[in-house]
């Protein structure tokens, strides 16, 4: 299901604090990986054979299993200008992932068998990290006419969704749900009533009816939300909720769960650090799909990550060209990029105040969201293939236009000072990122 | 805001702010900048009244006025307003002009910021642009409306009128009625008023007032019998091309006009009626009350012009006010 360039490292860590949450794992060790896999796992200091290995000195580093982004735009096929294959892996690399999937709103779309094989292909002789491809659901995610799901499973997509665009007709929502049934992937919705959030520039509140925007209601998205996780379990079939901002789309979201529906959840790095104040600037950066919400509704997100209701953070990475963003707030288009900040702004501004621990902040960003997507878990366990990232907590930085690997610099944190960063990324045991 | 360091206090922190380098939204404005500007537009209007009208205050300083959207009112005065001070003005217009061929309006900014103008006045449908415009040219930029967001100077002309007619704002009441939810004027002036003492009720159907408004320190009420209690009424025009098509704000135009269109028996005598323009007659205001004596409309036009010198005058010139404002009785 992922496809990426092939290549596996010798490489020894020693003396790194090694966090894997979902291990237990809590501990200064040292660790050999031969071939890119796992060998050996012993006490810091235990003299492990380095042989002609690759050795790193990871004291006062904290070692983890690297993150998975359940949420990337690749902009590839039809908008390489704003990033390719190489430049998005090199920044997922960069940004500590070992896996990002790949959403299938491109141009043309991958709606169908071909598409996506050439984009496996391309992936694998140019993509630094593996990625996985979900395919639409519709037809040019026009949301008229169902895709082969069966034939795109086959062929390899990892899971289905219109990002960018919601499923409209409920009676087709419903047929995709019941077709899945055959097709066996996760279905990932983005959830928006279309006739309420029109014209919607940001969350509908205080500060739209300020500043003069066009609201987009909270109401838009809780309304779909509502709608899908009927319709979920109705028929008796899971979903995945993409990106969600608002406070009744979580409460909905719960009251699914607690029923039973296999329902999943993301959120991303900006709903989570973010609220509608930040558009107060202007700055065309704040400005996405969904919107930034109110202050109770980031308060809700957030709690609801740390009780794994919502179980993934994905970066809903969305490049866009610098003259597209450079316009007047209501001409630029929606989207942020994440994949190279999305773990320092998180450590910065939730764990290190006390809000999030850093052990749920690595689980949430990895085996998380491995998990919805049925993909191997990212893990710190001899035999285990080398999925690692290597954090370097004590360092800072400020993210510029001119550091990021990706093609694009539409970021909310140009300028910040922010906490963390990574100092070597290793994914499917080949030396992927390194500092 | 509580992110300064508990050591940093009030008295170190430099006493002034810097200069203001620009006019693009009311909360630029304290309320000594808004008196400064009131009482600077009552020596320009004093200056009108002499035969030989023209300054020389602004000689040899350029004001660009970038337009992206029709205007009579304003554009004439931005435009008269730097000729009374002497200035050289240049309009452009957004038809006739690259903008047609497709240019940004960042390299537009950078175009005419090759002429190194002292201002430049942008009126723009989209909110934002005249930050945009402040960024990327050295001039001080003057918000001559920017899509629903922010109208300062007709906020400015609006104190001035009823501070002129009725000696002061504090403690007024004010009723804004109408669309709301498309109105830059309505934004800038709550505001405005609220800066310098007033208090405001928005008054309109529901879907025309933004929820979540009356945070920034108004009430609002979906009666129209409520504008009996103000001392100012105004009138906002029904924008039907900034309202998304079928969406319903209201059922029909004529239900506005019956429910909630400023009509003179709705009215109580002696209070004031005003209306940004241009007005749509018969729908939310009928003829009688646009006509009656108590109407500042056309007031409003000539405040127009002192406060936009005012505001060219005061950008361009940072001192203290009270020593310029002589010196141009002298000169002139």
């Amino acid at each position: 299901m992922l496809a990426g360039k092939s290549g596996h490292d010798d490489v020894v860590i020693l003396g790194a604090r090694a966090v894997d949450p979902s291990e237990g794992m809590d501990a200064l060790l040292d660790i050999r990986v031969d071939g890119g896999v796992i060998s050996r796992i012993e006490p810091a200091g235990s003299r492990l054979d380095l042989n002609e290995h690759r050795v790193v000195e990871g004291e006062g580093y904290v070692l983890a299993p690297a993150f998975v982004d359940p949420h990337v735009h690749l902009r590839t096929p039809g908008r390489e200008d704003e990033e390719d294959m190489s430049s998005g892996t090199r920044a997922a690399a960069a940004g500590g992932y070992c896996a990002i999937l790949a959403m299938a709103n491109t141009d043309p779309v991958v709606d169908s068998a071909s598409v996506l094989g050439a984009l496996v292909e391309q992936a694998r002789t140019e993509a630094e990290v593996p990625v996985g491809f979900l395919a639409a659901i519709t037809k040019g995610q026009a949301g008229e006419e169902l895709t082969e799901m069966v034939e795109l499973a086959e062929a390899g997509a990892a899971g289905f969704s219109d990002d960018g665009r919601p499923v409209v007709a409920p009676s087709l929502m419903r047929r995709a749900l019941q077709y899945n049934a055959a097709a066996g992937r996760p279905i990932a919705l983005h959830c928006e009533e279309p006739t309420l959030s029109r014209g919607g520039q940001m969350h509908e509140g205080a500060v739209s009816a300020e500043l003069g925007f066009g609201g987009y209601p909270a109401v838009a998205e809780s309304l779909m939300v509502a709608r899908d996780l009927a319709l979920a379990r109705y028929e008796g079939e899971g979903l995945h909720l993409l990106h969600l901002s608002a406070r009744e789309s979580v409460e909905e979201l719960r009251a699914a769960q607690s029923e039973g529906v296999r329902a999943t959840a993301e959120v991303t790095p900006h709903h989570l650090c973010l609220t509608d104040e930040a558009v107060r600037s202007l700055d065309a950066n704040v400005k996405m799909n969904p919107p930034l919400r109110a202050e109770e509704d980031r308060a809700m997100l957030l709690e609801a990550l740390r009780d794994g209701s919502i179980g993934a953070i994905a970066t809903d990475h969305a490049p866009h060209a610098r003259h597209e963003k450079e316009v007047p707030f209501e001409g630029a288009p929606f989207g942020v990029t994440g994949l190279e900040t999305a773990f320092s702004a998180l450590y910065t501004r939730l764990v290190k105040p006390g809000l999030l621990e850093l052990g749920t902040l690595l689980e949430r960003m990895s085996a998380g969201p491995a998990r919805i997507y049925g993909l191997e878990r990212p893990r710190i366990a001899v035999g285990a293939p080398a999925n690692l990232v290597l954090l370097d907590l004590e360092a800072t930085w400020t993210p510029s236009e001119t550091a990021f690997r990706s093609k694009s610099a539409n970021s909310w944190l140009l300028g910040a000072n922010l906490e963390g960063t990574v100092a070597l990324t290793m994914a499917a045991g080949r030396t992927a990122y390194s500092a | 805001m509580a992110d300064v360091h508990p050591l940093i206090r009030d008295e170190l922190l430099p006493p002034h702010r810097p200069a203001r380098r620009h006019l693009i939204s009311i909360p630029d404005l304290e309320r000594g900048d808004v008196e400064r500007l009131l009482a600077l537009s009552r020596t320009f209007a004093r200056s009108l009244e002499r035969e030989v009208k023209k300054l020389p205050a602004l000689r040899g300083r350029t004001v660009v006025n970038l337009f992206y959207e029709s205007s009579t009112r304003t554009s004439s005065s931005f435009e008269l307003a730097a000729k009374r001070l002497s200035a050289d003005v240049m309009s452009i217009k957004a038809t006739g002009s690259a903008v047609d061929k497709g240019e940004s309006l960042k390299d537009t900014a950078l175009t005419i910021g090759c002429y190194d103008p002292d201002v430049v006045v942008i009126r723009h449908p989209e909110i934002g642009a005249p930050n945009l415009v402040a960024l990327h040219t050295n001039a001080h930029v003057v918000n001559a409306g920017d899509g629903k967001h922010q109208h300062p100077t007709q906020a400015l002309l609006d104190l001035y009128t009823i501070e002129e007619e009725l000696g002061g704002i504090e403690g007024l009441q004010v009723a804004i009625v109408g669309d709301v939810l498309h109105s830059r004027v309505a934004r800038s002036n709550v505001q405005a008023l609220l800066l310098m003492g007033a208090r405001v009720t928005l008054v309109g159907p529901p879907a025309l007032i933004p929820r979540g408004i009356e945070q920034m320190g108004c009430s609002t009420s979906h009666d129209i019998g409520t504008i009996r209690d103000a001392d100012v009424v105004y009138v906002l025009r029904m924008q039907k091309e900034r309202m998304l098509a079928g969406a319903n704000y209201v059922p029909s135009l004529r239900e506005y006009t019956a429910r909630w269109g400023v009509t003179r028996d709705r009215l109580r005598p002696g209070q004031k009626v005003m209306h940004p323009g241009p007005m749509n007659r018969g729908v939310e205001i009928d003829d009688e009350a646009a006509d009656m004596a108590d109407a500042l409309i056309e007031r409003q036009v000539r405040s127009g012009l002192v406060v936009r010198m005012a505001v060219l005058y005061d950008l361009l010139t940072h001192g203290p006010v009270e020593v310029k404002v002589a010196e141009i009785e002298e000169v002139a």
